[in-house]
């Protein structure tokens, strides 16, 4: 099963590979992964998707909790939750496809951010699914290129991702 | 920096200079108050620092230069993050605008060792030091031990700045170790006690470092239970107490992984479930419910599922964990437990240690029993890896803690000798053991000449029989004796080596010379070598192959 896992980071230098290499040296998968600095700038947030059974997750957290650096992790899987994701379509679009281009853009709700005689960059934010089936609906219309941010992730309600659900303020050992 | 160290309380390190540390070893050479010891190889460094802090409960500190410096001492560092040890190691690195251009002695030490460390730093600035070593010491020291590395650059261990003191109290936002358990799981692990007809006790290295043998042992003798230990684990229970049962796992005894499957109450304290303690998983403890005490939650039912799991120091646990026992009616309402026991004793008289014993050819187990009985069970004994480690494990039975250094994690062949120095610089005044094989000594057999440059008594018993011998016996038993470059028939002559170091070497090919080489030996006040010509191919029983369930054991 998917679950996206949301840690919140000191924002030092190294603290990246320190996350992604727990990944990798317990044999853990990462699917997507996105950061950036939040608040004044000294946090980060991570949002991670990853597969694996719920020990297996709980494995994740609980290693993600004992890196020096990590604040906070929580699964937000667990609870409800929102989730969207950013992507750039490059279609290579001529003739009769490039109103079709525009029909598919207008029914998914994406924006044109660039045009040019022979091409169109199209701008899609939305849930996973959505962006594949929009990446479905222009790949026959002359595809170019694709970029995806992966997804990021907050949870629903009035409180704080994480601060006294369950999972929350880091009172790990070691 | 210096001074740092000194606030710290760090008087004592363990290392080996270079380019890049010039300007820290200026600093140690102006300083008499840090005694610096000079091993002969980085790697030896470590293990010392490593060895130090076994013995002591303080933070080892080990010293290392840039580039190849660091590199050597990264299976020092990773022997100490796999048994939990505490340590900082300060490495040198090229200076500042140098990083990253591959200059010479360069090396991503920050890169390369942040799997094989607990935390690690890169400092970038001079002002960072006095907050960044305390931090290192807090996190190596705090929570589930281990190995810091603080990498500091040559520009900035030249550069000065104000120094106003280590502060009192370090506080890292986002790292906090548990202490005290959850009163609530240790009511429950209480209540499972008291109703357990067949508990049983399984101990590990956790026990020492937090420190809590003396509550672990008051608190078992209280229930009158059976223990078993961890390799790591060995004297935190005293082992000549008829409750211990000896080690289990894969060259445990036949009565202590027997009664792990089938005790209905398993207790584990400061153990981690390693694969060689449990064998095949899905026949480990069968018949139990699993109580565990670990200080580290990503220990728990992360390789066997837990009933009732306690995180925290587990000294503080089992503090909170012994008035409950106390409590009126506790005892009254326990069942009885000698049917238990006598199900033990029955496994017991299996005799699974036993071995034959003969007048031409030296027996290992003879050996370590010698070596035990000459030393009154009194030395602090390093060991290396292989054969002689188990047997040593098996047949130098020890009663108090910290008194144990073997790399039980890594399994570091070239451990024992460096962490026997370790230990003999910090307990001058007592017997110091080093049980080694022919193989592993010869893997920093250099470090004989810090022993001999600050004169430390070590005594090294090498239980020779010129085999890699765990690898023989694995050969012999999974390989139809097909004993592919495990034969060490060519090594040096030791007790001329011994001479060579300027110690003292003897030699015992008959079992008639054993004891009264140990007896020169002992009486000897340097370094000494012993090189115990041992039966070529004994091997060490009991023994479970990997994969099998403890029940599957091997037995002579």
């Amino acid at each position: 099963m998917k679950h996206i896992i949301s840690v919140l980071v000191d924002n030092e230098a190294g603290v990246l590979s320190r996350v992604a290499g727990l990944f990798s040296a317990r044999g853990f998968n990462i699917e997507t992964l996105t950061v950036a600095p939040v608040g004044e700038g000294n946090e980060s947030r991570m949002t991670i998707v990853t597969t694996g059974d719920e020990s297996i997750v709980e494995q994740v957290t609980k290693q993600l909790h004992k890196l020096v650096p990590v604040i906070r992790v929580v699964d937000l899987t667990e609870g409800p939750h929102v989730s969207r994701e950013l992507m750039l379509v490059k279609v290579a679009a001529e003739g009769e496809h490039r109103s079709e281009v525009l029909r598919i853009a207008d029914i998914f709700r994406c924006r044109v951010v660039d045009a040019t005689a022979g091409s169109f960059i199209i701008e899609v934010t939305g849930g996973s699914e959505k962006l594949d089936a929009c990446l479905d609906l222009l790949r026959p219309l002359g595809l170019v290129e694709v970029v995806r941010t992966g997804r990021v992730a907050i949870s629903r309600g009035a409180r704080e991702t994480g601060v006294a659900a369950r999972t929350g303020s880091k009172t790990t050992g070691a | 920096m210096v001074r740092c160290l000194k606030e710290l309380n760090a008087k004592t390190v363990f290392g080996y200079p270079g380019g890049a540390v010039l300007y820290i070893y200026d600093e140690l050479y102006k300083n008499k108050e840090i005694r610096h010891f000079l091993a002969r190889h980085e790697q030896g460094a470590v293990h010392a620092a490593d060895g130090y802090a076994r013995v002591t409960g303080e933070v080892g500190v080990a010293l290392v230069t840039s580039g190849p410096g660091a590199t050597n001492a990264v299976t020092g560092l990773a022997t100490a993050y796999m048994d939990s040890i505490p340590m900082v190691c300060i490495s040198g690195q090229v200076p500042t605008a140098l990083i990253g251009n591959d200059a010479f002695q360069e090396a991503d030490t920050v890169g390369i060792t942040r799997s094989c460390t607990k935390h690690n730093y890169l400092v970038k600035r001079v002002e960072d030091l006095a907050r960044i070593l305390p931090e290192a010491f807090h996190i190596a020291s705090t929570g589930r031990p281990g190995p810091v590395l603080v990498d500091i650059p040559k520009d900035i261990t030249a550069a000065k700045t104000d120094f106003s003191g280590v502060p009192d109290k370090v506080e890292i936002r986002s790292y906090k170790p548990v202490l005290k358990g959850h009163i609530g799981q240790i009511r429950r692990a209480a209540k499972l006690l008291q109703q357990a007809k067949r508990p049983m006790f399984y101990t590990g290295g956790g026990v020492i470092l937090a420190n809590a043998s003396e509550e672990l042992t008051e608190l078992v003798r209280l229930l009158g239970a059976p223990l078993t230990s961890t390799l790591m684990g060995l004297g935190g229970f005293p082992a000549s107490d008829e409750q211990f049962l000896g080690m289990l796992g894969m060259h445990g005894t036949y009565e202590a992984n027997m009664a792990v499957s089938r005790c209905d109450l398993l207790v584990a304290v400061g153990a981690r479930f390693d694969d060689r303690v449990t064998g095949k998983i899905a026949e480990f403890a069968p018949e139990a419910e699993i109580i565990h005490i670990d200080v580290d939650p990503t220990s728990i039912s992360k390789n066997v599922r837990v009933d009732v799991p306690i995180v925290g120091d587990v000294r503080h646990i089992l503090q909170q964990l012994a008035p409950l026992l106390k409590e009126p009616g506790f005892q009254e309402k326990r069942a009885d437990l000698a049917p238990w026991w006598s199900e033990i004793s029955a496994w017991r008289k299996r005799e699974c240690l036993k071995y034959k014993q003969n007048d031409t050819v030296i027996q290992p187990q003879y050996v370590i029993q010698k070596l035990h009985e000459l030393t009154g069970g009194n030395a602090i004994v390093a060991t290396d890896v292989g054969q002689h480690q188990m047997w040593a494990a098996q047949f130098y039975r020890l009663d108090r803690p910290r008194r144990w250094l073997t790399s039980g994690g890594l399994g570091t062949m070239g451990y024992g000798l460096p962490a026997a120095i370790g230990a003999q610089v910090a307990r001058p005044g007592e017997p110091v053991l080093l049980i080694t094989g022919e193989g592993s000594l010869q893997m920093n057999i250099q470090e004989l000449a810090t022993c001999a440059q600050y004169r430390l008594p070590i005594k090294i018993a090498i239980i020779n029989n010129s085999f890699l011998g765990m690898v023989r016996q694995w050969q012999e038993f999974f390989y139809e004796s097909r004993y592919a470059e495990s034969d060490m028939s060519f090594h040096p002559d030791f007790v001329k080596l011994a001479d060579a170091y300027g110690a003292k070497g003897f030699r015992a090919d008959r079992p008639d010379q054993v004891e009264p080489v140990i007896r020169q030996a002992l009486a000897e006040e340097g370094t000494v070598i012993m090189d115990f010509r041992v039966n070529r191919e004994a091997n060490v029983y009991p023994m479970v192959p990997a994969g099998a369930a403890l029940k599957e054991m091997i037995l002579l």
